[in-house]
């Protein structure tokens, strides 16, 4: 066949390509660690205000238990917070699609929520919820809204046409009120559900960060209080021992949970996206 | 004005018959004020391959969608012939300008849709999927997705939804405008195929003059805002829709006729 030689060529190179998007960045961080070692020790810094590379991976390595204890208690924080903030923003934006007077009533209320710098929120929550739960709706809070509002926006996007078609096909227009609402949801579930799937994986992926950071403020405004051992709560902690190394071996697996976090959230998108939708189809242009 | 050419006729107020579904004095007036439509009234024969034909703008869309019952018209009303109560929408076949096609279902599942919202499983429809599939040519992509097809054949899986349910009355909002040259014929002559094979009745839009010309019985002239009805022309007697008609003399002569109504159709008072 025709195609069998360029296709072929094609993959290969598109292989090289993905080799060199992974290799590129890995060998730039090196350089940077690498540089970073080499000014340490060539200008004598001491460890408590720049710790070397090698110096943060023994803490690491040192201090594993502690800091695995620490990192799983954040994780759990970010994902729990994570899964109520897609729950409560799918819900919600689900019925804000099936309700207009819902939508204009509840939707400006979310927005404040939004606007409102969750730092500032998080010392209240804290003292009026038990430390746990306040750290917990602290992630909660900020993962929300890009969750809701990617899924408005998604469940929005259908064509109009398509809709028309459902309406042309749709059951006889009967003019009572549920009625309505049931062919509604119809729609919701044939058309508005997979037309509102690519914007809500965005909503994933962003909230996914978010969670995270909002785990990490809540847990560095409860650490200033005392209790806590999440990733966050080590590193005041170790800032107010000066225990520099292991302020940056905690700040290190934040930085890798983050990563994995994005990473899973990417294959779960592509997952639910690659049969179909541009963005992870991978078509050749 | 009458141009009295053998299958050229302009038609003061002309109506066939039977008559299948009748606009009478239909106007469309938007809630932002554009009124897009002005006393169009038109019969739609059973059987007849009619276009609208008219410049952008000009109301076509909203007609369709108005005969269709997607919208309401503000002045007129639409009257069915065999007017029982009886849901004439599922008589109707939409095509529109774009295919229209859901993304994230294959081919199949796309022309299943309105088989689905009459309360069909997909097991049930399967026999119907296939056939409508064979009618365009596209059974051997049931399974692909729209991303995979080219534009014409996202148009024929379109065509296939349209006819799913077997529709009397075939509506296509310019449905080959987006197309190149070449495969906008093909698509002419395989409609042409279709309509004869199924023998519904289709209500074409369009603002190509050739393409009115080369598929239509009648072609309805439209002016620009507020859009109206102001020629007629029927076109019979013309033997073959081919490849001969395309390039005979008969053709060139009815599309430079139709042009010049269609050019003179902002000066001409309304029908
Ligand atoms: N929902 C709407 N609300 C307000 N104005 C509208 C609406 N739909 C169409 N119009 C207006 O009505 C007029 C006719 O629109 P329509 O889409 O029917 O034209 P058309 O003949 O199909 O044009 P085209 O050939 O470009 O598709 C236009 O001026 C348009 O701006
Ligand atoms: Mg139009």
């Amino acid at each position: 066949m025709m195609s069998a030689q360029p296709s072929k060529l094609a993959s290969s190179r598109s292989r090289g390509q993905t080799v060199l998007r992974i290799a590129m960045p890995l060998g730039i961080l090196l350089l940077a660690i690498a540089g970073w070692e080499a000014y340490v020790q060539i200008a004598a810094v001491p460890p408590y205000i720049l710790p070397a590379p090698v110096l943060v991976a023994r803490t690491m390595m040192a201090d594993w238990p502690l800091l695995w204890a620490s990192l799983l208690v954040t994780l759990e924080t970010t994902i729990l917070g994570l899964c109520l903030a897609v729950i409560g923003g799918v819900a919600l934006a689900i019925l804000f699609s099936l309700s207009r007077v819902v939508e204009y009533s509840l939707y400006p209320l979310a927005v404040v929520l939004q606007v409102t710098p969750v730092i500032a929120i998080a010392p209240l929550l804290l003292i009026y919820l038990p430390q746990d739960v306040a750290v917990l709706a602290c992630a909660w809070i900020v993962a929300f809204f890009p969750v809701l509002s990617n899924t408005m926006l998604g469940l929005q996007s259908v064509d109009r046409n398509l809709l028309g078609l459902f309406e042309l096909y749709g059951t006889t227009p009967a003019p009572g009120a549920f009625a309505q609402l049931r062919s509604r949801a119809r729609a919701l579930w044939i058309l508005r559900r997979p037309a509102a799937l690519p914007a809500f994986m965005a909503g994933l992926r962003i909230a996914t960060g978010l969670s995270l950071i909002g785990a990490v403020v809540a847990e560095m405004a409860a650490g200033s209080a005392g209790a806590g051992s999440g990733l966050a709560y080590r590193m005041i902690e170790s800032q107010y021992r000066l225990n520099i190394p292991r302020l940056f071996a905690a700040l290190v697996l934040l930085a890798i949970v983050g990563v994995i976090l994005f990473l899973v959230m990417a294959a779960i998108s592509h997952l639910a996206l690659r049969r179909w939708h541009e963005s992870e189809s991978g078509r050749e242009r | 004005m009458a141009a009295s050419h053998a299958g050229l006729q302009i038609v003061t107020p002309f109506t066939p018959s039977p008559i299948l579904v009748a606009l009478d004095s239909v106007g469309k007036t938007f809630a932002n004020g554009v009124t897009a439509l002005a006393n169009v009234s038109i019969g739609i024969a059973s059987g007849e391959f009619l276009s609208l034909l008219g410049p952008s703008g000009c109301g076509k869309s909203t007609a369709l969608r108005i005969i269709a019952g997607l919208i309401e018209p503000t002045a007129g009303r639409v009257t069915w012939a065999d007017s029982t109560d009886a849901d004439h929408r599922s008589q109707i076949g939409f095509v529109f300008q774009e295919p229209t096609l859901m993304p994230w279902a294959t081919v199949a599942e796309n022309v299943w849709l309105p088989l689905r919202l009459r309360g069909l499983t997909k097991r049930d429809a399967r026999d119907r999927i296939a056939e409508s599939l064979a009618l365009v040519g596209m059974s051997d992509f049931a399974r692909a997705y729209p991303h995979e097809l080219s534009g014409g054949m996202k148009m024929r899986v379109s065509i296939a939804r349209a006819l799913t349910l077997r529709p009397r009355l075939l509506l296509m909002d310019e449905p080959f405008a987006a197309l190149d040259e070449l495969t906008r014929f093909r698509l002419n002559d395989d409609l042409q195929k279709l309509r004869r094979q199924l023998g519904c009745t289709v209500v074409f839009v369009t603002h190509s003059v050739f393409e009115s010309v080369y598929l239509s019985d009648r072609i309805a002239v439209m002016s620009a805002r507020p859009g109206c009805i102001v020629a007629e022309v029927r076109i019979e007697e013309t033997g073959d829709r081919d490849v001969n008609f395309r390039t005979s003399a008969l053709y060139a002569q009815l599309c430079r006729d139709v042009s010049r109504l269609l050019a003179g159709s902002d000066a001409m008072e309304p029908l």
